[in-house]
């Protein structure tokens, strides 16, 4: 047991508490992506207060493990964290999207401490990892990659570019997330354009594939430290997700992909939320 | 005559003048570039021809070959420029920035990434290969990107001299190539300064009557109609207006009010390019009547530079008719 009972709680602690915050920025900004960002609070959680050895008071210590977030549109679970994690205050998650916030719609580099590149446009994320992953190896620096991508983005050409030399090159300091929650916004991955089987495709690019939970923190925590000590190969997490994961009415509903809660939904969502899906009585 | 304080090739117009590929320019300037030790480079399949062969050699640690994936080269580089490197990224303009421009725009102009991206085989003069691989319209696509600077050397050795000075100038750099040996307009002691146009020709007398603004080996055709004027008792001057991005505005409003009449001499469609940028400041600070010779919005076609030049009106009896009409204009 690397994690205790204790450590474990607090992490899904922490990812309640990203959901409670995504819904309330969703609400206050009236648009963005729901269902995203809900389902991969326990990856975040797990990344910002577990995994990644940073600073959250010196966004650019050299040494700092980078995490990109290739799929940008989920980055209201992203600001979350980080605000969460002590890299600029809570105050500022509710200026989403509006005019002259350091929180755009879709992560830029050059606005918000903590925010390694700039993303939105998918497919593009995981080769700028191996940028990222390819200079620390020229400068012999030990700190980790990790990417975060959407399954639907893996219907990009980039994307399969980077997998290709990415395994070609065997960059073992990579690692990539792959939220599969099945959903993109014109329906369901596997009848927009079948994504179907993404692990025999991933192997035979030359990576070392992990299947998880992505809701069980332990399991995911699991294959991250795995991903460490495989030295040959890049590896890929799997995490499957439920898309809206917490809140009833948008788990597993492509419509939830790129629309807001309003605020009966939210209010709705957030009692959820803060019950615990009903478990306890008082918010 | 030629302009003294350029100290340019003095033989230009002797039969025997040298020509040299504005490629084998940069692939030279890039071993030189080579000397800080943050530079990379990445080609897509394309060392040889694009010359980084020769940076590989001396630093095969620092080469990074991407296969056929112009995409994920662009993308690469932008997550290394972030971490510190200056990666300059090798594939021919109809690809890289033609078919990764969203990637520039994206993960590295938007971004900020220090990523050099070099056009190769740009121009009709590419040749034989055909429309497919001319790249008529880089300088547009790159220009309109914010945080993107654009460079268009004359020559193999303004080509080599701006390689190095891109190593120093901070930010996204488009610099445009090209494939054939063009004639070498400029010396090693010509001053390159990026951003700032220089005279290569003035005619003698005081009265100009039209000012011949260019980039890209071009200018040399340009000078012989600047010649071939003169004898028609047209005074002109030739400006090497090598970056187009940001433009030198200040020379070129000062070149059109001595002139009072411009021609614009690319080999770039007439949209967007170098004319375009020139016409965007003249019309704003200095109206005078412009020509642009340049690709008339048409698409190219195998075959050899001269024949091409000829074919598409680039060559110097379009830019003297050009000169003419724009005299006529005034």
């Amino acid at each position: 047991m690397f994690l205790s009972h204790h450590r474990i709680k607090d992490l899904y602690d922490v990812a309640n508490h990203l959901r409670q915050d995504v819904i309330e920025m969703l609400v206050a900004a009236g648009s963005g992506h729901s269902a995203g960002p809900l389902g991969m609070a326990e990856v975040f959680a797990a990344m910002y207060f577990y995994v990644l050895n940073h600073r959250p008071k010196q966004p650019l210590w050299e040494q700092r493990d980078r995490l990109i977030v290739s799929n940008g549109h989920i980055c209201p679970i992203q600001y979350a964290a980080l605000a969460r994690a002590g890299y600029f205050p809570m105050n500022e998650l509710k200026t989403l999207r509006k005019l002259n916030t350091r929180l755009q719609g879709h992560p830029h580099r050059k606005s918000l401490p903590g925010i390694e590149t700039t993303s939105g446009p998918l497919g593009s994320g995981l080769s700028q990892a191996i940028g990222m992953a390819l200079a620390a190896e020229l400068n012999g620096e030990r700190h980790r990659v990790y990417v975060v991508m959407s399954d639907a983005e893996h219907q990009e050409g980039n994307l399969w570019e980077a997998a290709m030399f990415a395994g070609k090159n065997r960059l073992s300091n990579l690692t990539a997330i792959a939220d599969r929650n099945n959903i993109q916004i014109d329906g369901y991955t596997e009848e927009v354009m079948p994504l179907e089987p993404l692990r025999d495709k991933y192997q035979a690019f030359g990576w070392n594939v992990i299947d998880v939970n992505g809701h069980d923190i332990e399991e995911f925590v699991a294959a991250v430290l795995e991903a460490k000590v495989v030295y040959e190969k890049p590896t890929v997490i799997i995490a499957h997700t439920i898309p809206g994961k917490g809140v009833s009415f948008m788990e597993r509903d492509f419509r939830w992909h790129g629309v807001p809660p309003n605020k009966e939904q939210a209010k709705e969502a957030l009692k959820q939320l803060r019950t615990l899906g009903g478990k306890i009585k008082h918010e | 005559m030629l302009n003294p304080d350029a100290q340019l090739n003095h033989k230009i117009f002797d039969k025997s003048s040298d020509e040299e590929a504005l490629r084998d320019g940069y692939g030279k300037g890039l071993v030189e570039a080579g000397k800080e030790k943050n530079v990379v480079v990445l080609t897509g399949d394309l060392e040889e021809s694009t010359r980084v062969n020769w940076f590989k050699k001396v630093y095969p640690e620092r080469f990074i070959e991407c296969g056929v994936a112009e995409q994920n080269m662009a993308a690469m580089a932008a997550g290394l420029g972030i971490s510190g490197k200056i990666p300059f990224i090798n594939s021919y303009a109809t690809f890289s920035p033609g078919r990764n421009w969203e990637q520039i725009r994206t993960t590295i102009a938007y971004n900020d990434s220090n990523v050099k991206i070099a056009g190769h085989h740009a121009g009709i003069s590419t040749g034989p290969d055909g429309a497919t691989h001319q790249a008529i319209e880089d300088i547009a696509i790159m220009r309109a990107m914010p945080n993107m600077k654009v460079i268009v050397p004359c020559d193999a050795e303004e080509a080599r001299k701006a390689t190095v000075a891109m190593v120093s100038l901070w930010g996204p750099i488009y610099i445009r190539l090209a494939r054939e040996k063009t004639p070498l307009i400029t010396t090693k002691e010509t001053p390159f300064v990026f951003g700032k146009s220089y005279l290569l020709w003035q005619s003698r007398g005081q009265r100009i009557d039209v000012a011949i603004i260019g980039a890209g080996p071009l200018l040399y055709n340009a000078l012989l109609a600047a010649r071939e004027l003169g004898k028609q008792k047209i005074n002109s001057v030739v400006v090497n207006l090598h970056t187009i991005k940001p433009v030198d505005g200040r020379a070129v409003v000062e070149w059109a009010k001595k002139a009072g009449a411009v021609v614009t001499v690319e080999e770039h469609n007439v949209l967007g390019g170098v004319g375009s940028a020139v016409a965007e400041v003249l019309s704003q600070k200095y109206p005078v009547p412009i020509e642009f010779v340049g690709i008339k919005d048409i698409f190219g076609q195998s075959g050899k530079l001269h024949e091409l030049w000829k074919r598409y009106h680039l060559d110097t009896k379009d830019i003297v008719n050009a000169a003419k009409k724009a005299v006529k204009r005034k």
